[in-house]
């Protein structure tokens, strides 16, 4: 080590440090593991044997919709974690100590985010193991699960900035998760997750499409199942580049103000 | 592995003129402030006086309006990276992750300063051993007493061998037992050579283990030196009175502003006065007589700290400091 600030491959082995650090957090609060375990598998089941049987005729024919759905939505959720690892760390004074240490300045952020791809990427997988336990087929070729998988874990990334930004303006951990939840179920919601969209009223499906959410979940469903791909994919990755392009510099330059205020 | 090592003939801790505004809140007015390698520098002040401000600039999380710091001979903004390879940093804002064990806190700390697996096991067992904390190695920092959680946080700060040490309220809100057991672990760093800047609203503390106190007050310093010469700056002993009716306490302030040139502190039917020798008690006695005051009680101590900082930043602020 130099005087000099660390270079890249020191900063990516810093992040891999902290990533690590945030995942090993989890064997010691059980709850954690709940909800990046126990939750994505109740909602499957849950909406699975309650509404399919009304929604599709029958659970079978429901779970080829939903699993690709629940996907989604509970991506959409665990972004929170972002914003609430990042507050309780800023709150509890840890982001201090390793601004305090000669390791690289994006490190911390950095390795708060590849954590909370790689749960994300646990809840895929979970997801996914589950449904095809409860009798998910894949009717695409097998390669659009890799596809599907690097699609969602873009869009997460590009949403995870949203809840960067929250957790640093959040005055403690309780209102990120307050905000985001309260934020992000509207968005859920008010998309093609759960339903098709062609029952919904009309003045409701042009939102609908629009929305990231339904077009990730479409495009999930093409991968998985077969069907159209291309243009939801598009529209879900030009959201993901959109609001990179606004939340990554507004969450950096506020985090900066946040530590500048001392 | 190297380690930039402080610039020899540098002091450890130099500030020019340190000032910092938060919105309309003025946090420091011009701090000065030099810390020789090796020594024990307490800072003195109640809360808000600056001391944290002060601190954080000088370990590199805020950048300064105004004025310049070096740390181990490094600017602190131009070479901040320099001076983060020779610090270290405790405070009730630079914290432990509570959510890690103990263990995996110092496992986390040393793999990030580039330890290897190996040397940071080795590491992390010693501090431990060190600390006292081998027994909770295994839990969740979370679950830590207040006593064990702050050895934790200095053992967090040591990982990295830091040649300067910043102590920011090292153990506000310990009970006496686990600041005495702080204390002691603090003593054994410094006779390794280890330059402290320590932070404290307790006198007891500063002179416990500070070779110079700087009193700061309003975000300037008001006064340093060592304990013996800050006593002697505001006078070697204490006189005190305790006016036996309220009614006499005016007559009580003017004489002992009469005969000691100060002004007295008041609280309530109490007043004192810093006083150079033991001579001014005769003269105090016999002016009470001749005056026909009656008083609960007369005692002339030596002066403890809290005499020096009442002196320096309570009303007796408006005597003029020499």
């Amino acid at each position: 080590m130099s005087a000099s600030r660390p270079g890249v491959v020191a900063g990516l082995r810093q992040t891999a440090t902290l990533a690590w650090r945030s995942l090993l957090q989890i064997r010691h609060n059980p709850w954690e593991l709940g909800d990046f375990s126990i939750q994505p598998i109740l909602f499957l089941l849950l909406f699975m044997f309650v509404f399919g049987g009304a929604i599709a005729g029958s659970t079978a024919e429901y779970l080829r919709f939903i699993l690709p759905g629940v996907i989604v939505m509970n991506m959409v959720f665990v972004t929170v974690y972002v914003g609430y690892g990042l507050n309780t760390d800023l709150t509890r004074g840890v982001f201090d100590r390793f601004r305090a240490m000669p390791i690289a300045r994006w490190a911390p952020l950095a390795g708060r985010i590849v954590a909370d791809l790689v749960k994300q990427a646990w809840c895929i997988l979970l997801l996914m193991a589950v449904g095809l336990l409860l009798g998910f087929r894949v009717e695409a070729p097998w390669p659009g699960v890799l596809a599907m998988m690097l699609l969602v874990l873009t869009v997460a990334l590009a949403m995870s900035w949203i809840m960067v930004l929250v957790g640093v303006l959040a005055r403690d951990p309780e209102h990120v998760q307050l905000f985001g939840f309260t934020a992000l179920f509207p968005v859920t919601f008010i998309s093609n997750v759960f339903v098709p969209v062609d029952t919904m009223p009309d003045w409701l499906q042009g939102a609908v499409m629009l929305n990231p959410v339904s077009l990730l979940a479409d495009a999930s469903r093409g991968l998985l199942l077969g069907g159209p791909v291309l243009a939801p994919a598009l529209g879900a990755l030009a959201w993901a580049v959109l609001l990179t392009a606004v939340f990554a510099p507004l969450s950096v330059w506020a985090l900066n103000r946040r530590l500048a205020r001392g | 592995m190297r380690t930039p090592r402080v610039r020899a003939d540098s002091p450890a801790i130099l500030a020019h003129g340190l000032r910092k505004a938060f919105g309309a809140t003025r946090a420091l007015a011009g701090v000065d402030l030099e810390v020789p390698q090796g020594s024990v520098v307490g800072m003195l002040g109640p809360n808000g006086a600056g001391k944290t401000t002060t601190v954080r600039i000088l370990a590199t999380l805020l950048v300064p309006d105004a004025g310049d710091a070096w740390v181990g001979g490094f600017h602190v903004h131009r070479e901040a990276h320099a001076v983060r390879q020779l610090i270290g940093l405790t405070g009730q804002y630079a914290s432990v992750d509570e959510r890690l064990t103990g263990r995996e806190n110092l496992l986390m700390i040393a793999r990030l300063l580039g330890q290897s697996r190996a040397q940071a096991r080795a590491r992390a067992d010693r501090l431990l051993e060190t600390f006292s904390l081998a027994h909770a190695a295994g839990r969740a920092a979370r679950s830590y007493s207040g006593g064990m959680r702050r050895r934790l946080d200095l053992a967090a700060s040591l990982v990295g061998r830091p040649r300067i040490l910043f102590l920011d309220e090292p153990t506000t809100g310990l009970d006496p037992r686990a600041r005495l057991e702080l204390w002691q672990l603090i003593r054994e760093l410094v006779a390794e050579g280890t330059t402290v800047l320590l932070t404290t609203q307790y006198l007891e503390e500063a002179d416990a283990l500070a070779d110079e106190i700087v009193v700061v007050d309003q975000g300037r310093v008001i006064a340093s030196g060592t304990a013996e010469q800050l006593k002697a700056q505001v006078g070697a002993r204490a006189l005190v009175l305790v006016a036996a009716d309220e009614t006499e306490v005016a007559a009580l302030q003017a004489l002992l502003r009469e005969i000691s040139e100060r002004e007295p502190q008041v609280e309530g039917r109490r007043l004192s006065v810093p006083a150079a020798d033991a001579a001014v008690l005769r003269q105090v006695v016999r002016r009470l007589d001749e005056a026909s005051l009656d008083v609960d009680e007369v005692t002339l101590r030596s002066a403890s700290l809290d005499d020096v900082f009442l002196a320096l930043t309570g009303h007796g602020a408006e005597t003029p400091l020499p």
